[in-house]
């Protein structure tokens, strides 16, 4: 389980990204909590600064768009979907489920 | 309409063959390319592919769903469009056609009477790149002939591979009509930062070669204003011509390519035209303008389809005008459409770092947002600047 940060600090339309092994992007979609894979597929941009549109990402280098429910691209140039991640909150802090990963993937 | 025709199977082609799909066509779709390759990306021949770390088949741009939903016809080259007729000229055959797509590109421009001489190098195609890639080999010098994104983008590429490059621009600064001149200095920085030389005002004489074997080969760029630089790798980033020679006769080609609509549609109804070759009308001004990125490619495809399945303007195109470059381990970004005379507001930073953010303003609204190394500042910005419509499921 990886902590992500508070509530508080993560309100609509933002994000934040979680260093490790494999870098995470958690967003905050209209109030809707999301984590997927940070990087993205088709070259190595960061998907936490990319712009969020209802549960959408685009990629701030290609614009390559992600379904924020599903990982997967709705269009070029990215093709294989990014790893979606499981969000849990307690007591007021975002956690992600981040050793589900394989099986998720 | 029941079988549509794609002329050119680079991106835009390739992009309007899986829109076709997407928007729900399901006749014949005919993907014509006179390249031998499968469809490829064009952006990383300039950096992670000439570079050596990106894979041919990291540039596929079609996978197995894509190719699996139309006729792929490679190595094959369009000769001529008989319209009226639904008619499409082949370099082995015809093909009928009741729509067709205009996905032709363009080609690189060459410095007169060079085609020939060994050493000299234009990068457009992926065998251009894999030929200079294989000249870039320790110890050479490398002079780039031209500024622009693609030159620098070779030059920064050189650099990382350990070589010695001089870039040759002939206006005062590099990319200076496109950014204006303070960004345009501020990126002309990068290039002495890494150890590139930069030398402004320069035009080219001519070249000189040496025998070699049954040809001639490079040596040196000899200057306009006197004096020559040794140069065993010449590569020319001098922009390119619209591909349009195989429409002569059928009335839609223009000197500056394919004239279009607003909704990319040419004078025939049944015929659209996306991508590099497009001279699309503004919705704004009427002007016709060539956008030779990425992104325009991309984003012309699905308002052609619609247009072209519809048989009536539905859609018209509006150029977000986002374009990218990465030299030397950075990003460029650029949204909007400055013009000269915007004034220039750095919001994050100072042009003089290696990284800022900045926007163009006329008249209190923002026309264009540009940063350098900070993604995050860059979306934002362009978030708050131009509003797109949300993306539907
Ligand atoms: C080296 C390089 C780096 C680039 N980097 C960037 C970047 O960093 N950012 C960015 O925004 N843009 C970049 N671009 C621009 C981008 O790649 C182009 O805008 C894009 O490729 C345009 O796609 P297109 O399909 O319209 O044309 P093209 O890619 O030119 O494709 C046209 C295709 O049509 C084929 N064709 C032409 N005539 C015929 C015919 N008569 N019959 C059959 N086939 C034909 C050609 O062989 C070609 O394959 C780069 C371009 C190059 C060359
Ligand atoms: S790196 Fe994300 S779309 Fe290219």
């Amino acid at each position: 389980m990886l902590r992500a940060c508070t509530v508080d600090e993560l309100p609509p339309g933002e994000s934040v990204r979680i260093a490790g092994p494999e870098p995470i992007a958690v967003f905050n979609a209209d109030g809707e909590l999301y984590a997927i894979s940070d990087t993205c597929t088709h070259q190595d941009a960061s998907l936490a600064d990319g712009w969020l549109e209802g549960c959408f990402v685009e990629c701030p280098l290609h614009a390559a768009l992600f379904d924020l429910r599903t990982g997967m691209p709705s269009c070029l140039p990215a093709k294989q979907p990014v790893r979606t991640y499981p969000v849990l909150v307690d007591d007021g802090v975002i956690y992600v489920r981040a050793e589900a990963a394989e099986d998720a993937a | 309409m029941k079988t549509v025709a794609i002329v050119g199977a680079s991106l835009a082609g390739a992009r309007t063959a899986q829109e076709l799909r997407a928007q729900g066509f399901d006749g014949r779709v005919v993907l014509i390319g006179e390249e031998p390759h499968l469809p490829y990306d064009r952006p990383p021949l300039s950096k992670a592919f000439l570079a050596g770390t990106a894979s041919r088949e990291s540039l596929e741009l079609l996978d197995s769903d894509d190719l699996g939903a139309l006729e792929l016809r490679l190595g094959t080259r369009a000769e001529r469009l008989d319209a009226a007729a639904g008619r499409l000229v082949l370099s082995d055959g015809e093909i009928a056609a009741d729509g067709i797509v205009v996905a032709t590109g363009g080609r690189a421009r060459r410095l007169p009477g060079t085609e020939s001489v060994r050493g000299v190098h234009v990068l457009r195609t992926l065998d251009d790149a894999s030929a200079l890639r294989e000249e870039l080999v320790p110890g050479v010098q490398v002079v780039v002939v031209g500024g622009g994104f693609i030159g620098a983008e070779v030059a920064s590429t050189c650099r990382t591979l350990g070589l010695d490059v001089t870039v040759l621009e002939a206006l005062e600064t590099p990319l200076v009509r496109v950014l204006g001149p303070q960004l345009a200095q501020a990126c002309a920085r990068l290039h002495e930062r890494h150890g590139t030389t930069l030398r402004c005002h320069a035009a080219v004489d001519g070249l000189d070669t040496r025998a070699d074997g049954a040809g001639r080969r490079v040596t040196g760029v000899r200057l306009a204003s006197g004096g020559t630089l040794p140069a065993d790798v010449v590569v020319t980033g001098i922009g390119m011509v619209p591909a349009t020679e195989w429409l002569s006769g059928s009335g839609l080609a223009a000197a500056g390519g394919v004239p279009t609509s607003a909704g990319l549609v040419t004078e025939l109804p049944n015929v659209v035209a996306v991508g590099d070759v497009a001279a699309c009308a503004s919705a704004e001004t009427g002007r016709p303008q060539r956008h030779e990125h990425w992104t325009n490619a991309s984003e012309q495809a699905p308002v052609a389809v619609a247009n072209l399945l519809a048989g009536h303007l539905v859609r018209e195109y509006r150029p977000s005008g986002y374009v990218w470059s990465d030299q030397y381990s950075g990003t460029l970004q650029l949204a909007g459409h400055p013009e000269p005379g915007d004034e220039l507001v750095v919001t994050e930073g100072t042009a003089s770092d290696e990284a800022f953010a900045a926007t163009f303003r006329r008249d209190g609204r923002t026309t264009a947002v540009f940063a350098l190394n900070l993604p995050r500042a860059f979306t934002r910005l362009r978030r708050q600047a131009f509003r797109r419509p949300a993306p539907v499921a």
